[in-house]
């Protein structure tokens, strides 16, 4: 189905380069971000599509020598999330990251998803009972987890591991949701478990997604973007790259071909 | 197009089986097509019988075809240009067994107008030339598919208009063959059988014809009269 409203802008990435050290790993990126819309990221491997995503909540800023060019907007309030001027912590609050392997803290599964908010100063109980209640909920753990909050979370079933952590992202609320192939180390079970809750989450939430699974891509995202050797070789509605691309690296990509 | 090859030569292989089956069975239509229509003019019951005998070919190469399309998306998830061609020849698929079908009609009704001891092309002015229209739609179509020609797909959607036109022409003379002399009513109506299956033949050609844009172009040409100027 064809609608025609135009989407509001979440974030967009604007003559975006990127360097590790000497190499550049991001070339030229330009690209939306749509707002409570899902966009997956594709390519072959190290294409960039990680460094990419881990830019968006300023990752790279842990190791020395990596270097951003260009900007990342974050609207409605229009910040550069790349300029040294704005707290990665800050940005880590309001993009949040859940990763290819769960990767629950080795501490109660209440304390996995109330870290971000004490990490803020939140420290009233009632508060903390509100929100990790809320965003195990939103992650839809809530009814598994709800009668062992005192547990230990890396007892929990690898897809359980996966969709706390996902709680944990979303105690903060945070405005994007970035993840890094959440479901390449889960059954089809729990990976359809992930889909149907990142379906859920784009209510409230946008959300870019890196995997290297062609059909989840097809599946959960409204749009999508096919990247090579750390270029955006084509962005476009899922429906289209998917069916009509018009690149022909894309096609050659999405239908298994040699380049 | 996209003629590269697949990373799983197996992939590239299913899919050049499904386009060799449906070629051949586009084959065996076209010939029942043209068996149809010599029959028509010569009389030729024996052909009628081999025209029904092959409908039964054609019936087994559709459903064998669409269970290859059905397992190459179960197997192979295709995308993009497979995808299209997937979806295409399934729908293709469709529009041929039925041409078949309306090869056999016509059949019969060639059948019938003999055995009452008539010549059919005494009092179907204009249904042979019919017949040649559509037949060639058949072909070309057929012959977009196999080279996934976009403008000879064109070529045969524009012929269809002349084809209705014609159909539409022969109606009018029947009717007035019919109303000057009741005795002919009977051949007739079977005459008009005949051409209707002929005008079916142009329509599936046509179907057929936008099919093969869609797997080309990804353009869904259908109920689009603008799309065809």
């Amino acid at each position: 189905m064809q609608t025609h409203d135009q989407p509001t802008l979440k974030a967009e990435a604007r003559n975006f380069n990127f360097f590790y050290g000497e190499a550049q790993a991001l070339k030229n990126i330009n690209m939306p971000i749509y707002d409570k819309k899902v966009t997956a990221l594709i390519g072959p491997s190290g294409c960039g599509k990680s460094t990419y995503l881990r830019s968006f909540n300023r990752m790279h800023d842990l190791y020395p020598g990596n270097r951003y060019e260009g900007e990342i907007r974050f609207f409605p309030d229009n910040t550069n999330l790349l300029s040294p001027e704005v707290d990665p912590i800050e940005v880590r609050m309001r993009v949040g990251m859940v990763f290819q392997k769960p990767n629950p803290f080795p501490k109660t599964i209440f304390e996995n998803v109330a870290y971000g908010l004490r990490v803020r100063g939140e420290n009233n109980k009632r508060m903390l009972d509100d929100k990790v209640e809320h965003a195990l909920r939103g992650a839809a753990i809530w009814d598994e987890v709800k009668d062992r909050l005192q547990d230990l979370a890396p007892n929990l079933s690898g897809g359980q591991q996966q969709r706390l952590c996902i709680a944990r992202a979303l105690a903060t609320d945070p405005e994007l949701l970035l993840f890094d192939e959440p479901t390449s180390a889960l059954d089809p079970i729990a990976t359809g478990a992930i889909e149907e809750l990142v379906h859920e989450l784009k209510k409230r939430v946008t959300i870019l997604i890196v995997t290297h699974n062609m059909q989840q891509a097809a599946r959960v995202s409204d749009y999508t973007a096919y990247m090579y050797l750390g270029e955006m070789i084509e962005f476009g509605k899922t429906d289209e790259i998917f069916i009509k691309p018009k690149e022909k690296r894309t096609e050659d990509y999405i239908t298994g071909r040699m380049g | 197009m996209n003629e590269s090859l697949h990373v799983s030569s197996q992939f590239d292989e299913d899919l050049s089986r499904l386009r060799t089956h449906v070629l051949q069975m586009g084959g065996l239509v076209e010939t029942q097509v043209s068996s149809a229509i010599d029959a028509y003019t010569t009389g030729e019951v024996t052909n009628v019988k081999t025209i029904v005998e092959t409908d039964r070919k054609v019936n087994e190469l559709e459903k064998a075809i669409d269970n290859d399309c059905a397992h190459i998306i179960a197997m192979r998830q295709p995308a993009a240009s497979d995808l299209r061609l997937v979806f295409g020849i399934s729908k293709i698929v469709t529009d041929l067994e039925r041409t078949g079908d309306e090869a056999k009609k016509i059949a019969k009704g060639v059948r019938r107008i003999y055995e009452a001891g008539h010549t059919p092309s005494q009092y179907g002015v204009g249904v042979r030339h019919l017949a040649d229209a559509a037949l060639n739609m058949v072909r070309q179509s057929l012959d977009a598919f196999a080279r996934l020609d976009a403008g000879l797909s064109l070529n045969v959607i524009r012929a269809d208009d002349a084809v209705d036109v014609e159909f539409k022409s022969i109606i009018r003379q029947l009717i007035t063959h019919m109303m000057e002399d009741p005795r002919t009513i009977t051949v007739s109506m079977d005459i008009i059988s005949i051409a209707r299956a002929i005008e079916r033949i142009g329509d599936h050609a046509k179907n057929i014809s936008e099919q093969v844009i869609f797997v080309v172009e990804g353009r869904d040409i259908r109920h689009n009269k603008e799309a065809i100027k």
